[in-house]
């Protein structure tokens, strides 16, 4: 027995320990483990802690969208349009919307118009805002007629609102307020890039603007008004009024790293609103590739408000240059200051360092229509020890496509006051024209929403630019000559001949007219100017248009030849007779030539193939005095073509085989008196270079060093086997 | 487990001391003991298993076993919901934390009812079928965490989809009830009716403080841009119809107005426009001989006939969305679903998605006063851009309205690229239905950029022992004036290269770099030694270029830096008889490729087929040693969607009395190889890139009558 009870404690206490061990011990950290989920537990009163949600079974009831709303509830009350002319009592002010606070009506009937009040004598404008209402006027949308407008733009200088600022303007309120036409606003466009003053700096501007919509920099997005405001971009003194400054990206460079990974270079506050992002930069400077620097020089009392860390920080301040940064970095920040924008955004767009914002709340630039994500990173203020691990993370792949975005955006929309204004005033015309406004993808693929006309179609297939992103090609061409003979040989491919009689000589009987395989349309011009060939017929059935002079000899093999190229490069001109344009620097302007030189630059539209959307760019876009220009000479027309073109591609045209046509070379061998036979002829087209490049900004115009032939071309085989054989018979 | 073998070592000497009976005894117990300890343990360590196994018996539970918690009177009330509120000022984003996946942890509150002081419920429905589908939907997915402590966003189980079935104030109540509320921060309340008569507020009215809302029929002045999220009214009816596929086009009717609940001073305008177009134009109402019920929603009338909705749909180009009382309505989301264009009419109303998605591409939104210019506005409608528009607004249906699931992973994947905006899906993905993002090409090097001449191109040349050929072309290329840097990649593991001493004399750099393996693939390494944008891949045994011709193919490279620019064309054509590809080097009239074998390229190519070429195809040329050529061919054209451009006629390359197919290209076996490439890659593709096309680059006066000696490239061969 006694062995027995021996037994049975061993045994029991052995047991006990066992239990212990696997419950107590194993236990612990399971326990830990769950430690703070029961504590939660407790307080929400009894459920299932930590469990995963699981889905009910069994019947529940539907949330109700079956039962139609109660229509006599709804009907009984108020009428839609009661309740519409309710809503624009209630919404204005902070809450003003299109629907509430802008008077559509005005538009109705002459389109978008602007109207910008005549500039009072002695009233003081600084000069980014003559250059805004310059581009203004200069635009297609200025009527001088406040009746015809849709649109108003105050010759009050409204852009310093700053208090303290010397551009100040001073009883704004009240000189506001006197205007004859302001209507408490309505349908006024105020521009603004500074407002508020030290300490707070409030998105006040110090004038009742009612009804009216802002074109503001360093918005907020709480008081942005979405689609009634419109958040433009800080700009400088300096910034170009017209033409501007193109991206600093020449290469793309594989691997995509630049120098420095991370850079800003500028000064800090140390107090007060909006100091704290900036003084805590150093945090993440590294001084190797993560380069951040600040000082705390400016103003007259900084010293005052001196804190430990600004003496080194000046001292690391002094040894970069901040364009050598720039230019060397692949990505720049762009911290807020006082106010939420700052210049260093415009700066990083055009160095192609892509910009990577750290200023909460700012409602970027235009982003009612662009997609900055494309083009820019965010970064969150309270994150800023992430950033650096944030941008290492970006994919070289998308470093690339990041970088060649900002060049685009700033060429399109940023790179001169004309192009930051007409881009404000196209996003209030899509607004006002609704259903035939851009789509996304215009505003932010190439070639920007300002070259993409949405009156001409709201399809992007009816683009010249989109085939590749659509994926499909349209294999129809079109002529539209002045030309008799031509017509006879005909092929079935074509589509239709429109023949423009421009000729103050009654047209020839319909029996005279050749028989031919397509149907022949003529138009007989009613202005009888030179522009009617670019106009935008309806008729025009394709997307390519062949484009010929009464005397150009053209044979079909050539046209077909032409148009298989096209079809390569719908988005340029193609054709045969190239001319040149050079830079005279004796006489320090554009000079043109008819001259063999190795490049050219132009390909007149005497014998060219191009896209129907530019006869409509053409007669939409150019202004009336470059228009009214070119016909009173009848002259030029082509020249204005390629500018228009090549400013849209930023490509040079495409020559095709080795025909040439120089017209100015051949005067006096048509028998009929000629424009080409004129000697003012070529003088001409040399002051209009020069008038087209001054109203461009900028020469557009890109060379090209190289023409394309059929393949087989003037090779030595048998020409039995090449396709294109009649263009060698020259 | 000591103790226990401590024990059994001691075993066999007390047990013979005891009596069988007692032996059995204790063995018994003792096995038993150690089987209920071994059967604990196993519990311990895998404690899911307990979850799990009782879990499956949870699943029979019903919403009515939910603990029940009364609300008292003086319960907090939230305050209502801040206008200003974005994610900088009212989302706590230190929960969300840097995470490599860049995904936000979402936790769903379990189920509780809540009930007032009386133990009258909260809500007349209580937890929704719809809620019940887009909670589990959530918890099925990434987002999903049980773990309340790495929450980034929380999301109530108090249904608040239907505001006509809560009771606003205990709701409110409720909410500030939540363990984790803390004034909403990071909560997300999902409601797709919001307000009530009369006046129809446009969002939720339940005071919320800082919750974030995914709301149903928001306006513009009740959206907080940034903040909330605009959702669509789920229309449970895409759950029970599924309605035949129907390929974009004309329709029978033009306009289709088929909602039940409008206003009669619409309905006016509406058959006015009806009259004045007829046949186009389709207006139907309810049923007034039906019964209400299930049956009723699915038929409409007019004068009479009976139509079957939403089928009916599926006859008309557009369909009317009109609003009712509330902006949102649940019509839009049949009217996607069968593929007709909405119109929509509803001043102020915030599209579904709008944040990420492009409605202009699958809707037209029309002002309400508007209503009578409709048909004229729709008619101006490109016939293309409707056809585009239908198939969008169906790929709209599909992948953003269909379910519950599809509308709640939405709301939060648009909340997680907020928070994570570095990652954030692109514009195209969102936008882009399936067909198009396979057809369509978006290129790298998209940016029309003519890169200078200055830094000239380097030449990299592969080679394997043919010293004597190697050194000639080394000469020849040294006198191209753009020549910025000669790179040999030299492929022969057996035989050094020769001696420094040996090489020409050239006056731009010259690298030699040894590879490891004898692979093709090393000639398209991307190099740190290049440095310039532009490389020249060329042969060993091409001598025949002369220097104009390279220097000209370099100037066409800079006018096309995104294409292959190359001297030997190729092209690729279609057997009808085998119904395969064959490749091509007669000389033809065409051209689908140039040969890597002298031809320019952007480095970035170099990277794209080192890293990103698709399927095996670098380890099917490595091992066949050949094709290389055309795989460059492919991925360039793939990506671009854009023709190679040949060069000048240059068609010898080798040595003037060779023909033009030297060499290697003669051999017939070579050929079938080459030809079987081209299938080959075309299936790893998936579609053939390549594109064809009929010109060559000449100099502008190639073959003029003029001095040769003004012409910048004189020396151009005829052959």
């Amino acid at each position: 027995m006694q062995a027995k009870k021996r037994y049975l404690i061993l045994l029991s206490t052995g047991t006990c320990l066992i239990l212990l061990f696997c419950l107590g011990g194993l236990q612990v950290p399971v326990l830990s483990q769950r430690g703070h989920n029961r504590r939660d537990d407790r307080s929400l009163s009894g459920s299932h802690p930590g469990q995963r949600w699981r889905r009910f079974l069994g019947p529940l009831q539907t949330f109700g969208s079956w039962q139609p709303e109660r229509s006599d509830d709804y009907n009984g009350h108020m009428s839609p349009r009661q309740k519409r002319e309710a809503n624009l009592g209630v919404y204005t002010d902070k809450r003003c919307r299109m629907d509430s606070c802008f008077d559509f009506s005005l538009c109705v009937k002459n389109g978008f118009k602007v109207y910008v009040y005549p500039v009072q004598k002695g009233e003081k404008m600084s000069e980014s805002y003559q250059n805004i209402l310059s581009s203004i006027e200069g635009s297609r949308f200025y009527t001088a007629n406040p009746a015809q407008a849709c649109l108003f733009v105050l010759s009050l200088d409204t852009l310093d609102r700053d208090q303290l600022s010397p551009q100040y303007v001073h009883n704004l309120r009240a000189k506001v307020q006197g205007l004859p036409l302001w209507n408490e606003g309505r349908n006024h466009i105020i521009f603004n890039l500074y407002s508020g003053t030290w300490p707070d700096y409030t998105e006040d501007l110090g004038l009742d603007i009612g009804y009216a919509m802002l074109a503001k920099a360093s918005i907020s997005t709480e008081n942005f008004r979405p689609n009634f405001d419109v958040s433009i971009p800080l700009f400088s003194k300096e910034h170009p009024r017209t033409g501007g400054d193109r991206g600093y990206l020449k290469h793309n460079t594989i691997p995509p790293f630049r120098k420095y990974m991370l850079v800003f270079k500028g000064k800090r506050y140390l107090t007060g609103i909006g100091s704290d992002t900036r003084n805590s930069l150093y945090h993440v400077h590294n001084s190797e590739d993560v380069v951040l620097l600040t000082t705390c020089k400016h103003g007259k009392d900084w010293q005052k408000h001196k804190d430990i860390r600004c003496d080194r920080d000046n001292a690391e301040y002094d040894r970069y240059d901040y364009r050598e940064m720039l230019y060397n970095s692949t990505f720049c920040l762009v911290p807020r200051g006082r106010r939420l924008g700052s210049f260093r955004f415009l700066e990083a767009l055009q160095a192609a360092c892509v910009p990577v914002m750290l200023s909460n709340g700012w409602e970027l630039p235009f982003s009612e229509i662009i997609d900055w994500n494309t083009a820019a990173l965010w970064g969150d203020e309270r994150l800023l020890l992430q950033i650096p691990s944030t941008v290492r993370s970006i994919h070289q792949d998308k470093i690339l496509s990041l970088r060649q975005q900002t060049q685009f955006l700033w060429e399109a929309y940023f790179n001169s006051v004309e192009k930051i204004v007409l881009t404000t005033l196209e996003i209030i015309q899509d607004r006002v024209l609704r259903y035939s406004s851009r789509s996304y993808l215009m505003w932010n693929s190439l070639p920007g929403g300002l070259f993409t006309l949405p009156q001409y179609s709201t399809s992007l297939r009816d683009f010249p630019f989109y085939y590749a992103k659509l994926g499909q090609l349209i294999r129809l061409t079109y002529v539209n000559g002045d030309l008799f003979s031509f017509v006879t040989q005909l092929r079935n491919s074509w589509c239709m001949v429109i023949v423009l009689w421009n000729c103050d000589k009654p047209l020839p009987a319909k029996q005279r007219w050749p028989a031919t395989a397509v149907p022949v349309i003529v138009i007989e011009g009613e202005s009888k100017v030179i522009s009617s060939r670019f106009l935008p017929y309806d008729t025009i059935p394709t997307d390519a248009v062949l484009s010929l002079d009464e005397d150009t000899v053209l044979s079909t093999t050539e046209v077909d030849f032409a148009f298989t190229v096209w079809q390569s490069f719908p988005d340029r001109i193609v054709g045969y007779p190239a001319r040149s344009h050079f830079w005279d620097s004796n006489k320090e302007r554009w000079g043109y030539t008819s001259k063999w030189t190795n490049d050219y630059s132009m390909v007149l539209t005497g014998a060219a193939i191009y896209h129907k959307y530019y006869h409509y760019l053409y007669t939409t876009y150019l202004p009336t005095s470059l228009k009214t220009m070119v016909d009173q000479m009848s002259n030029c027309e082509d020249i204005l073509m390629n500018f228009l073109v090549s400013s849209v591609t930023k490509l040079p045209p495409i020559k095709v085989t080795q025909k040439k046509q120089y017209k100015e070379t051949m005067m006096g061998q048509t028998s009929r008196a000629s424009r080409w036979a004129d000697p003012d002829h070529f003088a001409q087209r040399q002051t209009c270079m020069n008038k087209f490049a001054s109203w461009f900004g900028t020469m557009p115009l890109v060379h090209s060093q190289m023409r394309l032939d059929p393949v087989l071309f003037k090779d030595q085989v048998s020409i039995l086997r090449k396709k294109y054989r009649d263009i060698e018979r020259l | 487990m000591y103790p226990s073998s401590k024990y059994s070592s001691r075993g066999p000497a007390l047990i013979p001391r005891m009596k069988i009976k007692h032996r059995i005894y204790y063995i018994t117990l003792f096995s038993v003991v150690l089987l209920g300890l071994i059967a604990t343990g196993m519990f311990q360590f895998w404690p899911h298993s307990i979850e799990s196994s009782a879990d499956w018996t949870m699943d029979k539970r019903s919403v009515h076993d939910a603990p029940l918690v009364r609300l008292p009177v003086s319960s907090p009330i939230p305050e209502r919901g801040d206008l200003s509120c974005r994610m900088h000022t009212c989302f706590d984003v230190y929960r969300c934390g840097y995470n490599p996946k860049n995904r936000i942890k979402v936790y769903i509150y379990p189920l509780q009812r809540f009930v007032d002081e009386v133990g009258v419920p909260i809500s007349s429905t209580g937890l929704s079928r719809e809620y019940n589908d887009l909670l589990s939907a959530i918890s099925d997915s990434d987002f999903y965490t049980d773990d309340v402590s790495r929450a980034c966003l929380f999301i109530p189980s108090i249904d608040v989809l239907n505001q006509n079935s809560l009771r606003v104030r205990e709701t409110a109540q409720a909410l500030a009830m939540l363990p984790r509320w803390d004034k909403g921060m990071n909560h997300l309340l999902f409601n797709m009716l919001p307000g009530g008569p009369p006046d129809y507020n446009t969002a939720l009215d339940v005071p919320r403080d800082r919750a974030l809302l995914a709301g149903g029929g928001f306006s513009t002045w009740t959206y907080r841009q940034g903040y909330d999220v605009s959702i669509p009214v789920y229309s449970p009816l895409s759950a029970d119809v599924e309605l035949p596929e129907r390929q974009p086009g004309p329709r029978r009717y033009f306009i289709l107005s088929s909602q039940t609940a409008i206003h009669r001073e619409y309905r006016a305008e509406l058959e006015r426009l009806k009259e004045e177009n007829g046949e186009a134009l389709l207006l139907l109402d309810k049923c007034s001989n039906l019964s209400q019920g299930a049956a009723s929603v699915r038929k409409r009338c007019c004068k009479g006939q009976v139509y079957d909705y939403p089928q009916i749909l599926q006859e008309s180009s557009f369909c009317v969305v009109l609003r009712g009382a509330r902006l949102g309505q649940a019509a839009l989301s049949d009217v996607l679903q069968a593929g007709c264009v909405p119109v929509i009419l509803a001043d102020s109303y915030i599209l579904p998605f709008s944040e990420v998605l492009d409605w202009k591409r699958a809707s037209v939104v029309i002002p309400e006063e508007k209503l009578s210019e409709m048909y004229t506005i729709l008619k101006s409608i490109p016939h293309r851009q409707v056809e585009e528009m239908q198939r969008q607004a169906q790929w709209f249906w599909e992948a953003y309205f269909s379910s519950m699931k599809a509308i709640g992973l939405t709301t939060l994947q648009i909340i997680n690229d907020r928070i994570y905006p570095y990652a954030a899906r692109s514009y195209e993905q969102w936008n882009n239905p399936p067909v198009v993002k396979w057809a369509s090409v978006n290129s790298p090097l998209f940016l029309p950029l003519i890169p200078p001449r200055a830094p000239g191109f380097t030449a990299v040349v592969l080679t394997y022992d043919r010293v004597e050929s190697l050194f000639r072309v080394i000469t020849e290329i040294s006198k191209v004036p753009s020549l910025a840097k000669l790179l040999v990649v030299w492929n022969n593991q057996n035989k050094s290269p020769p001696e420094e001493t040996l090489w020409p004399k050239i006056g731009v750099p010259l690298k030699v770099v040894r590879t490891k393996e004898n692979k093709l693939s090393n000639r398209f390494f991307p190099y740190d030694e290049i440095e310039t944008e532009a490389v020249l891949a060329i042969d060993d045994d091409i001598i025949m270029l002369t220097s104009d011709e390279l220097q000209f193919g370099y100037e066409v490279w800079r006018e096309f830096p995104d294409r292959l620019v190359g001297y030997p064309g190729r092209l690729h054509l279609w057997d009808h008889e085998m119904g395969k590809w064959k490749y091509e080097s007669e000389w033809t009239n065409e051209v689908s490729m140039v040969l890597t074998g002298a031809a320019f390229y952007h480095k970035y190519f170099n990277y794209l087929y080192t890293y990103k070429m698709p399927g095996d195809i670098k380890n099917w040329v490595d091992a066949h040693m050949n094709c290389e050529d055309i795989a460059m061919n492919f991925l360039v054209a793939n990506i671009t969607g854009k023709a190679p451009i040949k060069v000048t006629p240059r068609k010898k390359f080798k040595c003037p009395e060779c023909t033009a197919l030297d060499g290697l290209s003669l051999d017939q076996t070579h050929m079938v190889e080459r030809s079987e490439c081209i299938n080959k890659f075309a299936s790893v593709f998936g579609t053939m890139p390549l594109k064809v096309v009929e010109h060559r680059a000449d100099p502008v006066l190639y073959k003029d009558d003029f001095p040769e000696k003004l012409k910048s490239f004189p020396n151009i061969g005829s052959l």
